[in-house]
């Protein structure tokens, strides 16, 4: 009756002494998966917008995404001296490296270069460890502090140059340059020039229809519009070709990041997908009734920093609802802020502005698009 | 491709330690000196003890009877003498009383009942008698005596038996073995049940890196109707109302029972427990034990008696390779640390389990970072990350509102989180604190 | 600047802040609600704490309380017999007795003391804590020393020194918050003259005590047999008799040499705790 498998000597068990037995709650194993890891991914889901930035705007913005990072790194083991918290653990989460990139993809490839260190610090100070650090920040950091330097230093942070494939012979030039800019650039007087966004172009060309009912301005407006819209263009914008930020422009390498991050599991793919559609819904709705006051839906997808912002700002884990309805709210608000600024705002850009006030109604959003638990007859909130 | 059955969140282990010891069938284990039955082993009312120190006891004698209905009866584990009620260290941490046995070495005793032959021509009263008498208790999680989760509450309707092997729990392979050993007695007593209950819709759930129980299941149920079904693999698959609704769709409402969905949920290993009890005549003195784990030499499923300390079971298996950095009773998720190796085997022990130092969740204090992961992973749909920050700054009453007390405490939402937050334990807080209230 | 642009604007400002002031005039008057001028008085003289040791809700409700006549002013636990008098003398009432209390962590085991260690891991609150596997340390009936009585102590009075809860007599008021939250019982209220306390909560057999426990009570009867008024033995624990006519003092342990510590003087305890020589150690 007895077949215990092995009859073996007592003397070679060897038994547990128990001595480094720990007492906890369950569970008692967890997925491999930790904050360091997570972070370590988002930035692997960015490489590809940072090589399209560096290879579209040259070393240049390679120099401020280092800045940014090393300043960013820099602000965050600076507070946690100062706050005496262990700098090791709070440095190796690498949040600070994720949010310094970021920034740095929001910021022009010309800007002086002490203009990211300001940010890296407004970004890890203001936008964060005021609040207590990782998890308890209301608003994204990198954002907070675009828009803190886009209102500080409105010149530096817009100082637009032109990308990789948009030198003299480039046939559309004039569209961006201006004429004078175009025959500096000629003459080979200039190593670099600014120029206009295509949403900038857009903003100046809005102003004039919605300032009056006049059918002629009107029909002008459609026509610049019609000048920065045209096919040929819109297939530039897409791969990057068009001034911006050093990693808004190539949309290729921003929807490759989303789709790693999607894969992943990083990102609840609602948001960016609302976030999205909502721009181009109501883009599109203006653009159909009133084309002289917006150019169509297609127009704004491929310009400014909407993908940028939907794919890698907006769906920060610590500053979006949890829940997947909130999600859906959370994107669609953001897109239709952002489409608010752009139509009739004064900045030509809005996906900061949109993100930021969204980021502070998701605790309200959390509260109303509670889950329906399982087993709970009555709905609550607007969840299911 | 027909997707299998299952139910909406969870999660699915990246380790679940099966193939340790999913191979290795149960074997007997040689008689102890020294048994202590904990009295306290059953969810309700401990039994009171009708034994005193200096009795002599044969095996399957009574040694504790129940103590109001929700109670069950304890048994000898085998003949000897009873040494004294002692306080041990139970599996909650806090002493318990135990019956201490020192056994005779005979191991010897009778079958307190007749053998049944013809179980189906019986009355469902005597079929239930024999079950209470027997001191079957759920096997597998709370040790909820079975006899009253086969009371079906006046006014409730029940059509529906469901016999848990699902087994959701990584590293436990007991049920396993059990249902791939003896299918037979599974499947009976689960028809058995099927006939207290007078339901004709009788389903045992496995889950589907056990095809081989349930081929065995499926030869032996035809002929007593009874279904098995195939599930996909999940966790929490095996708590009652997450079971309940893969095989049926029903909905368990909130606070409560099975019986509102019209259902009963037995455990595997008791099925096996009612068979023994009804047909043989034997109560429950006996179950398989899993002793596992990546630092136990060789791991495997031994048939333990009510009684035996940890520290034999790991014994039997070899002893260890390293020094373990935690022993759970359970399985890894709802599993029990211990701080002793002289805790007892009791009914529902399901598997000793040892991690090693690395394996084992270190639980941290870094913030959430609202990842929502846990969102996902809630088998009822809650939102812990939300929960455990209500939990903390003690608004235990926006823990109720959102829904802590439904919580079932399986773990899915901290082996997700990254952060290694103690989601449970807050929960577990807040429960306690909120029951106090009430 | 222009003359007229400071003048309109400070016509502007000054104008809206009549107005304003007048509207909010107006509303105090018309909206006011009708307050005991007792109660009031008798909030002003309390101390504020909000506390709770009178077992009302607040300072506000005592008072209400006390101009009711439900409660004396001395329920109070926080005010002096100055403050209780001067309440008393206001409202034209006695005072009523006070009986001082203060809190004692009845547990000397330090993280030195206590043999069997747990290795604990999760929530550092003593309430959650205990509902692991019955708390982490080693005797089931001693301080956790997570600090859930801290969180609660309204003045600062306890310390967590060594994994094991200090009182700090001159600020405890003995409002029993810790008393109430302590998941272990063993902190109690007790006569605030008492100097001498026994260091001890475990009713456990005095080898099972020795195993886990250096300065645990053995229940060695020496207190009781030199002063049975001042000392009470129940099964193998020791406690200081608070009710006695005389309580016992410093002196008396000398003559009693109390064989495992347990018994001490608030003063002594203090001192181990604080100038553990092994915990020095580990602090530099």
């Amino acid at each position: 009756m007895n077949d215990i498998q092995t009859q073996l000597n007592p003397d070679d068990v060897k038994l547990p002494t128990g001595e480094k037995l720990v007492v906890s709650s369950s569970p008692h194993v967890r997925a491999s998966d930790s904050v360091r890891k997570i972070m370590l991914k988002v930035l692997l889901a960015l490489i590809p917008t940072v090589a399209a930035g560096v290879w579209l705007f040259g070393f240049r913005a390679l120099a401020v995404i280092a800045v940014t990072v090393a300043g960013c790194v820099a602000a965050e083991a600076l507070w946690c001296w100062g706050a005496g918290k262990k700098i090791t653990s709070v440095i190796g989460d690498c949040s600070a490296v994720v949010t310094g990139v970021i920034l740095a993809l929001n910021l022009p490839a010309a800007v002086p270069l002490y203009v990211p260190v300001i940010g890296a610090f407004l970004a890890i100070w203001l936008g964060k460890q005021v609040f207590g650090g990782l998890g308890y920040n209301p608003f994204n950091p990198a954002v907070t502090a675009r828009v803190a330097l886009l209102i500080a230093l409105p010149a530096a942070m817009t100082l637009w140059t032109p990308p990789r494939g948009m030198d003299k012979n480039y046939p559309n030039s004039t569209v961006f340059f201006g004429a004078t800019g175009m025959e500096k650039l000629n003459s080979g007087q200039l190593d670099a020039v600014t120029c206009a966004t295509p949403l900038g172009l857009m903003t100046d060309t809005g102003k004039i229809a919605h300032t009056g009912n006049d059918r002629k301005k009107i029909a002008a407006a459609k026509r610049n519009f019609d000048h920065v819209n045209t096919p040929e263009l819109l297939k530039e914008y897409f791969w990057g070709v068009r001034p911006g930020c050093i990693g808004e422009t190539c949309i290729p390498a921003l929807l490759l990041g989303g789709i790693l991050l999607i894969f992943f599991k990083l990102i609840n793919w609602r948001v960016p997908v609302c976030f999205a559609g909502t721009l181009a819904l109501t883009a599109g709705i203006v653009n159909y009734f009133f084309p002289g006051v917006t150019p169509p839906a297609l127009f704004h997808l491929v310009t400014g920093g909407v993908l940028l912002g939907a794919i890698f700002m907006a769906t920060d884990m610590v500053t979006s609802p949890v829940t997947n309805w909130g999600c859906v709210i959370f994107g669609c608000g953001c897109g239709l802020i952002t489409a608010v600024i752009r139509i009739w705002g004064n900045y030509p850009e809005g996906v900061s502005f949109a993100i930021l006030i969204m980021n502070a109604l998701v605790p309200l959003i959390d509260r109303f698009c509670t889950r329906r638990p399982f087993g709970c007859g009555k709905i609550q909130g607007v969840g299911r | 491709m027909n997707r299998l059955k299952s139910f909406k969140g969870g999660i699915h282990p990246e380790y679940d330690g099966k193939s340790l010891t999913c191979e290795r069938a149960s074997v007997d284990t040689p008689l102890l000196e020294k048994y202590y039955v904990l009295l306290a082993e059953n969810a309700g009312r401990p039994p009171l003890p009708c034994v005193a120190k200096g009795d002599k006891v044969k095996k399957y004698q009574l040694i504790a009877e129940h103590d109001g209905f929700v109670s069950a009866d304890l048994h000898a584990p085998t003949s000897g003498e009873v040494t004294g009620i002692v306080k041990i260290s139970g599996p909650l941490g806090i002493p318990a009383d135990a019956i201490e046995i020192a056994a005779d070495g005979y191991d010897h005793g009778d079958a307190p009942f007749d053998i049944l032959e013809n179980w189906q021509s019986e009355e469902s009263a005597l079929l239930m008698e024999r079950i209470r008498a027997a001191g079957i208790v759920g096997m597998g999680g709370a040790a909820f005596p079975s006899h009253v989760k086969l009371t079906v509450p006046p006014g409730k309707k029940v059509d529906t038996l469901i016999i848990n092997g699902a087994e959701c729990e990584p590293f436990l392979t007991a049920d396993h073995r059990m249902m791939v050993e003896y299918p037979q007695k599974v499947v009976t007593g689960a028809a058995i049940m099927g006939k207290i209950l007078n339901v004709s819709n009788v389903i045992i759930g496995v889950e589907e890196n056990k095809l081989d129980a349930v081929t065995a299941l499926t030869q032996q149920g035809s002929e007593l109707n009874v279904k098995v079904e195939t599930l996909r693999v999940r966790y929490p698959q095996g708590s009652e109302k997450q079971l309940i609704f893969a095989l049926t769709e029903r909905v368990v409402p909130s606070g409560g029972l099975p019986a509102d969905a019209g259902c009963v949920v037995q455990n595997a290993a008791s099925a096996a427990a009612v068979y023994d009890a009804v047909l043989l005549g034997i109560p429950l003195v006996e179950r398989i034990v899993t002793v596992t784990g990546d630092v136990v030499k060789n791991p495997g499923n031994f048939r333990m008696k009510i009684g035996t300390p940890l520290m034999e079971g790991i014994k039997w298996a070899g002893g260890v390779t390293e020094e373990p950095g935690k022993l759970i009773l359970g399985g890894p998720m709802m599993g029990l640390a211990q701080r002793s190796f002289n805790v007892p085997v009791t009914k529902n022990t399901s598997g000793i389990l040892l991690l090693s130092v690395g394996q084992a969740l270190n639980f941290s204090d870094s913030p959430c970072i609202r990842c929502g992961r846990c969102v996902g992973a809630c088998p009822m749909k809650l939102e812990p990350c939300l929960l455990c920050s209500f939990v903390e700054g003690g608004r235990f009453d926006l823990a109720r509102k959102g829904h802590v007390m439904d919580c079932l405490e399986c773990g899915a939402c901290a082996y997700v989180c990254p952060s290694h937050r103690p989601l449970v334990q807050q929960f577990r807080r807040a429960k306690s604190e909120l029951r106090k209230k009430k | 600047m222009d003359m007229d642009v400071i003048a309109g604007a400070v016509l502007l400002m000054g104008g809206a802040g009549i107005l304003l002031g007048v509207v909010i005039a107006l509303f105090a008057r018309f909206f006011k609600t009708p307050s005991d001028a007792r109660v009031d008085l008798v909030l002003e003289l309390l101390p504020g704490a909000n506390c709770g040791g009178c077992g009302k809700a607040g300072c506000a409700d005592f008072a209400r309380s006390v101009v009711s006549g439900e409660n004396p002013p001395s329920r109070c636990p926080v005010s002096s017999v100055e403050q209780v008098n001067a309440i008393a003398m206001a409202l034209g009432i006695t005072a009523g007795t006070q009986g001082r209390k203060r809190a004692v962590v009845r547990c000397g085991g330090d993280t030195l003391q206590v043999a069997d260690k747990v290795n604990y891991n999760g929530v550092a609150d003593c309430v959650t804590a205990s509902l692991v596997t019955g708390g982490p340390k080693g005797c089931r009936y001693g301080c956790l020393g997570l600090g859930s009585c801290v969180n609660v102590c309204p003045f600062g009075a306890i310390e967590i020194v060594n994994n094991l809860a200090l009182v700090h007599r001159e600020l405890c008021v003995g409002c029993g918050k810790c008393v109430d939250v302590c998941p272990r019982g063993v902190i109690s209220l007790v006569n605030a003259e008492a100097e001498v306390h026994v260091y001890c909560n475990s009713p456990e057999k005095a080898p099972e005590k020795r195993k886990v426990c250096k300065v645990g009570c053995i229940g060695c009867r020496k207190c009781a047999k030199y002063a049975p008024d001042k000392f009470t033995i129940e099964g193998f624990l020791a406690s200081v008799n608070y009710e006695a006519q005389v309580l016992p003092v410093r002196e008396d342990l000398d003559n009693i040499k109390c064989p495992t510590g347990a018994l001490l003087s608030a003063e002594e305890h203090h001192y181990i705790e604080k100038h553990n020589p092994a915990w020095e150690k580990s602090e530099k």
